[in-house]
């Protein structure tokens, strides 16, 4: 294949080479979940050389929402009249009294939207009934909740609410290579969060950690050539920060993004399922926006709920663990029946080795040329 | 951990533009790309434009990596500040 | 006397007194006539045809009722159409169930039943019987359809999953998603307008042709609900072979891409309605592909995959030459953002 970026064969090559070349095993990390989800999608695997690892990491934001949040929304779900907004990432996840999708069985209003403007116009067509919307996700999909909310006040909305676990990534870089940074040799880096924070916010990880990074895009050639760089840089043992992504981010990635996050949101503790409770990692709402809080307005606990027993999502996301060495996978843990938020989430890695790779297969017949 | 889309944008109206996807026409929010014109590609996430895709830069980059065996002089490195 | 006339479905429309006749006149039956309705019998009354019958069932309900390609009513003609087709039947003809909802406007019903006679009409299948009930308001969404159909499947003609062997050849009679996409576009994100058309088609005349050209197909599906994902992995399972598909040779139009990728769903899980899947022996694979391209419904066919001896399961060749499974899958489709 001839991509517009060269030979996809010369990528893997070079990547071969520099694998071989490091004269000892390479694990790598990719940080984002939807790389988790594209990695297996085009069966990379299969292609990789034996000396080469790939783990998945904590950036999903599904995996790594806490059950106390999925039970907070489940609550919301169950005032009367209320219509609770939601990606379609989150129906599914269970918390300790069943999932949103459970709720709306029941009887709850839930609406999948794929804008959080959507949630805004629901609540301006609704103005009697409370509106929740669920706000998740990264520091890519945080700029689309802060407009919502910015919007809400300046319709001044009463009735809008958003439930915000919004996290930030780079704390739980932090956590990740605090606890045990000799196992990895290099981090993927997440091409949408990196388009909103910029390449130069790795900055500190890089030279504090001495760990090799290079931000990659989506596509399988940017993913080959990103793990190209890494298996270079850790062969040659070099510590560098590197963009094959540059489309897209830039060094201080989107400036009206960060001022839009700055103005509505700073900067609070969030409790990371895996991670446990990281200080500065979780956005939350600026006074100025509070009354737009559905904790606060709801006045919900915030309560810790113990994972499922058995559950080993915790260890997947920090990559310790591999999902076939937890006792539930695959037998009492599939995507039908999910005890974990790593199967429910299509980009967890427990749902992708169960989806792309088989259940206790560990890989799919080798690739014929 | 965030889908993103590239999609042309078709026409401008304040911080709402109208952008095609290869037969696929939505609205969505320039909020957060202010500098963004009829014409321009786009990434969109959740019905936002979340970045002006600047393929000049891209290139570059991919012609530097093509040309660039092991680590040599030239670098993919981001350029500082900017 | 001229009978009054109504602008909505109500309860006593389905209670069989006089109004049941008013919306059966007024708005049926001018739609569905053909000579087998028009005894208005109990039963629609086929002609005896040498070979073995063939009898299926499907309910269906969309939401939205209307969408670009297609309606409730083309839908409910075409699939029951398809799964007599599939089978090797010939489609002989249909029976219509309607759940009306009080309160349903006479001009969705009409607008539906336009799309039924057209739909049958197309395929040459006659509507021969049918049954109307009315329920109260918030008992339904608006219209359900059940389609019955009866065909004949001619003698000698035997498709069946047992029969696939290692070395038979797939093949996709066209491009996949295209129906499941633009329904959820259309309820999802209707302020979107796309260039994707649900694919919504009777396919008895393609495969007639199929079969005409290739007496000795294999089997037949058509991939619905969880697309070609679905059918492919259930086949893999039920016939403990190894199925092997060819991700660049699989057609996708570029705007269903592009929708998939913006929705986060894969287009081999999402429904298709005017598609088939073909198993082949491969001294008549491209026989078969020159059949299907042939037809109007199958001109974008592709040869997509291979049997092979290995575990009962699909797998695919990926665009960079990688190998991944394919599975069924899980459940309801839905957008997401991650």
């Amino acid at each position: 294949m001839n991509g517009r970026y060269g030979s996809l064969e010369a990528i893997l090559g070079r990547l071969n080479m520099a694998v071989e070349g490091a004269g000892r095993p390479l694990t790598f990390m990719e940080v984002c979940g939807t790389h988790t989800m594209a990695i297996f999608r085009s069966g990379l695997h299969s292609l990789l050389p034996a000396g080469l690892r790939l783990i998945s990491g904590p950036g999903c934001p599904v995996c790594v929402t806490s059950q106390g949040d999925i039970d907070a929304l489940v609550a919301l779900a169950d005032i009367p009249h209320a219509i609770v907004c939601t990606y379609g990432d989150m129906i599914r996840v269970p918390g300790s009294n069943g999932s949103l999708e459970r709720a709306r069985a029941n009887g709850a209003d839930l609406r999948v939207i794929y804008s959080s403007m959507d949630a805004v116009k629901i609540a301006s067509e609704n103005p009697s009934r409370p509106v929740v919307f669920a706000a998740i996700g990264f520091e890519t999909t945080a700029p689309a909740t802060a407009a919502a909310i910015d919007a809400a006040k300046a319709r001044s909305l009463a009735n809008f609410h958003a439930y915000i676990s919004h996290k930030t990534i780079l704390p739980a870089m932090h956590a990740l290579l605090s606890g045990d940074a000799s196992r990895l040799d290099g981090f993927l880096l997440p091409g949408h969060v990196s388009v909103i924070i910029g390449s130069e916010a790795y900055r500190p990880v890089v030279e504090r950690y001495r760990i090799p990074c290079v931000i990659s895009g989506f596509e399988d050639i940017h993913m080959i050539a990103a793990l190209m760089r890494l298996a270079e840089l850790a062969s040659a043992r070099k510590v560098d920060l590197e963009n094959v992504y540059p489309q897209a981010v830039k060094p201080l990635g989107n400036p009206a993004a960060l001022a839009l996050l700055e103005k509505v949101f700073r900067v609070g503790d969030a409790s990371w399922r895996g991670l446990g409770p990281l200080p500065g990692s979780a956005l939350v709402l600026n006074q100025a926006y509070e009354a737009f809080d559905a904790r606060r307005k709801y006045a919900l606990p915030d309560t810790e709920v113990p994972e499922p027993a058995g559950c080993r999502c915790g260890e997947v996301i920090l990559g310790k663990t591999t999902p076939a060495e937890c006792g539930l996978f695959g037998t009492v843990c599939t995507p039908t029946n999910p005890v974990g938020p790593c199967m429910v989430s299509s980009e967890g890695t427990c749902q992708a080795w169960f989806k792309y790779q088989g259940t206790r297969i560990p890989e799919p017949s080798k690739a014929s040329a | 951990m965030c889908l993103a889309v590239p999609a042309k944008i078709l026409e401008r109206n304040g911080d709402e533009a109208l952008i095609d996807m290869h037969g696929n026409r939505m609205k969505v929010s320039v909020q957060i790309t202010p500098e963004a014109k009829v014409g321009d590609w786009l990434l969109v996430h959740a019905g936002f434009a979340i970045q002006i895709l600047d393929e000049k830069e891209a290139e570059e980059t991919w012609a530097i990596l093509a040309d660039l065996q092991e680590a040599s002089e030239e670098s993919i490195r981001p350029k500082a500040g900017a | 006397m001229k009978a009054e006339s109504f602008d909505q479905v109500a309860l006593a429309h389905g209670g069989g007194g006089q109004l049941t006749d008013r919306l059966l006149e007024q708005v049926v039956w001018p739609r569905l006539s053909n000579p087998l309705l028009d005894e208005l019998l109990d039963s629609g009354i086929i002609q005896s045809i040498p070979g073995r019958p063939a009898l299926t069932l499907d309910s269906f309900v969309v939401k939205p009722l209307f969408f670009p390609g297609g309606d409730l009513g083309r839908l409910a003609v075409c699939g029951t159409v398809n799964d007599l087709a599939v089978s090797g039947a010939r489609p002989q003809g249909l029976a219509l169930g309607m759940i009306l909802e009080e309160g349903l406007p006479r001009g969705v019903l009409e607008k539906i039943l336009d799309s039924v006679s057209e739909a049958s009409r197309e395929a040459g299948v006659p509507v021969i019987t049918g049954d109307t009930k009315v329920v109260g308001r918030g008992q339904a969404d608006g219209i359900f359809l059940t389609t019955a159909g009866i065909g004949i499947i001619p003698e000698g003609r035997v498709l069946h999953p047992k029969k696939i062997a290692p070395g038979d050849v797939l093949l996709i009679s066209g491009t996949l998603a295209d129906h499941g996409l633009a329904v959820m576009l259309a309820r999802q994100m209707p302020e979107l307008k796309s260039a994707l058309r649900s694919d919504a088609a009777p396919l008895n005349g393609l495969i007639e042709r199929l079969l005409a050209a290739v007496p000795g197909v294999v089997f037949l599906r058509d991939p619905t609900r969880a697309g070609l994902a679905g059918v492919a992995s259930d086949l893999a399972k039920t016939t403990g072979h190894l199925f092997v598909l060819d991700e660049k040779r699989i057609p996708v139009l570029p705007e269903t891409r592009h929708a998939a990728e913006m929705l986060g769903l894969d287009p081999l899980e999402v429904a298709n309605e005017g598609k088939v899947f073909v198993v082949v022996r491969p001294e008549d694979a491209q026989k078969a592909l020159e059949a299907l391209r042939g037809h109007p419904y199958g001109e974008k066919s592709e040869i997509i995959g291979r049997v092979e001896k290995g575990p009962a399961r699909c797998e695919i060749l990926t665009a960079i030459g990688g190998r991944r499974i394919l599975q069924k899958p899980y459940g309801e489709q839905l957008p997401r953002i991650c």
